[in-house]
């Protein structure tokens, strides 16, 4: 037993966290605007009760399939490189997180956003908007068409670049789950004098970095990357650790 | 002193497969997979946050609605204009709208039980419509006080960070609520509860400082 809290009887699933090493943390010197930004104090431990081990669900009737595909925006062709980013949402258990909202967004070719912050002098692009809705299938999977990111300056230091990216937001089936995060692509020269990518642990960045894949690269049309995104999963319960040795 | 590399030691134990149960060769510890690393949200979320229906945690006009809204501030007192906050909590009944309720998933007309809004207009401010939620069972043979988990996501937050919303007209049942109990003392709790406005209620979080927000590792 783990001293979980249950609801008269029920056993409800504690979440298992990713050891601190492999986590990214709030805060990051590198990264300037965590400064005033990322709490100072520890956190208080929270043991996952009925408010935690649930979560919204925020069904496919907010997603239509065009959100799929980035590179059709206002009537027309978006400019760049057109690539189709597909993977599983798996939790750490292995197991496929089906029916959740995938929400991505990221800069035009050129690194630009369709945002009044952003004032790079790059081009925006009147056919793409950069924003991004899928829902996983039975299976997990979730793929979508868009065009490569473009690398984009930023004020943090000198000089600096964010290696190309595309934002990620995920709802698993329960509030722990949440992710936001940010998906590369293999081999970008930009990543040593990132402090966003470098604030991941050493041991855990591989898993920020998307996979070219020949095999589902279109002829003729577009580049292919898999990327798995990986949620918190349950602790095992004594119940289905027995369940295994019964059943079969 | 010399090691002569041809002594082996015999062995004494036998041999393990990778399961660590001898010749099964099952796994017998769950599997157990890296898991993503979270990232900033950045400068730019609205592109891909925003909803029109986000505020709405229950539909606009619901009998006994209240809206709930505060500022963030940062380590030097200043709002943060580029935050968003989602909120996750039970109906006034004390049910969620979510299978992964173990008692059931409920169902309370007009009510999402999510909301998500941006603190961009006024700047700083946020604000949604929700209904008050009812008491839920603590696990621990009491009940929790009412209250609404919040996640807080900004640029210069590489993960979320996690609080509460109680409310300050609950009095009787803030002193019985397990997580506002474990907290060291009574400002940490008043970081968490929220005061009663015209419409609704308020609650200011500060990411740093002296009256630095309690937040929750989940
Ligand atoms: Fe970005």
């Amino acid at each position: 037993m783990t001293g979980t809290p249950s609801a008269s009887g029920l056993h409800l699933p504690q979440y298992l966290r990713e050891a601190a090493e492999l986590r990214t943390p709030v805060g990051y010197a590198d990264y300037k605007s965590t400064g005033l930004r990322a709490p100072l104090r520890t956190p208080v431990d929270l043991p996952h009760r009925l408010t935690e081990v649930t979560g919204p669900v925020l069904g496919g009737d907010r997603v239509r399939p065009e959100d799929a595909d980035l590179t059709l925006r206002n009537g027309g062709e978006a400019v760049g490189q057109r690539i189709l980013v597909y993977g599983r949402v798996l939790d750490s258990g292995g197991r496929p997180v089906p029916d959740a909202l995938v929400e991505v967004w990221q800069a035009n070719a050129g690194g630009r956003y369709r945002h009044v912050v952003d004032t790079f002098p790059a081009p925006l692009d009147p056919h793409f908007d950069g924003l991004g809705r899928v829902m996983t299938d039975s299976l997990g999977r979730y793929e979508f068409m868009t065009i490569k990111p473009g690398a984009y300056p930023w004020g943090n230091h000198h000089n600096a670049w964010r290696p190309a990216h595309i934002h990620f937001s995920l709802f698993g089936q329960a509030f722990p789950q949440r992710l936001v995060t940010q998906m590369y692509f293999p081999d970008d020269p930009l990543f040593g004098q990132d402090p966003i990518f470098n604030a991941i642990p050493a041991a855990a960045r591989h898993r920020a970095i998307s996979r070219y894949d020949l095999e589902r690269t279109q002829d003729n049309w577009a580049l292919a990357f898999e990327w798995n995104i990986v949620l918190r999963g349950r602790e095992q319960t004594p119940f289905e650790t027995e369940d295994d040795g019964d059943v079969a | 002193m010399s090691v002569d590399p041809l002594h082996v030691p015999d062995v004494t134990e036998p041999y393990q497969p990778r399961s660590g149960r001898r010749g099964t060769g099952f796994l017998t510890e769950p599997l157990r997979l890296g898991g993503t690393p979270s990232a900033t949200v950045g400068p730019y979320l609205a592109i891909g946050l925003t909803w029109a229906d986000g505020i709405w945690a229950a539909e606009e006009g619901t009998p006994g609605g209240v809206w709930i809204r505060g500022r963030v501030f940062d380590g030097a007192e200043q709002l943060v204009p580029d935050a968003m906050i989602e909120t996750w909590q039970a109906d006034p009944d004390g049910g969620f709208p979510s299978p992964e309720d173990p008692r059931g998933a409920a169902s309370y007309p007009g009510f999402r039980g999510y909301a998500r809004a941006a603190t961009v207009e006024p700047p700083g401010e946020f604000g949604f419509f929700t209904l008050k939620p009812g008491r839920v069972p603590d696990g621990e043979g009491g009940l929790q006080a009412p209250h609404l988990d919040v996640s807080l996501f900004a640029r210069g937050l590489l993960d979320r960070v996690v609080a509460r919303i109680y409310f300050a007209d609950e009095a009787e049942a803030n002193a019985e609520d397990v997580v506002l109990r474990s907290l060291p003392d009574d400002a940490a709790r008043q970081t968490l509860i929220a005061t009663p406005t015209e419409d609704g209620y308020h609650l200011d979080f500060y990411l740093q400082g002296d009256r630095e927000t309690v937040f929750f590792a989940v």
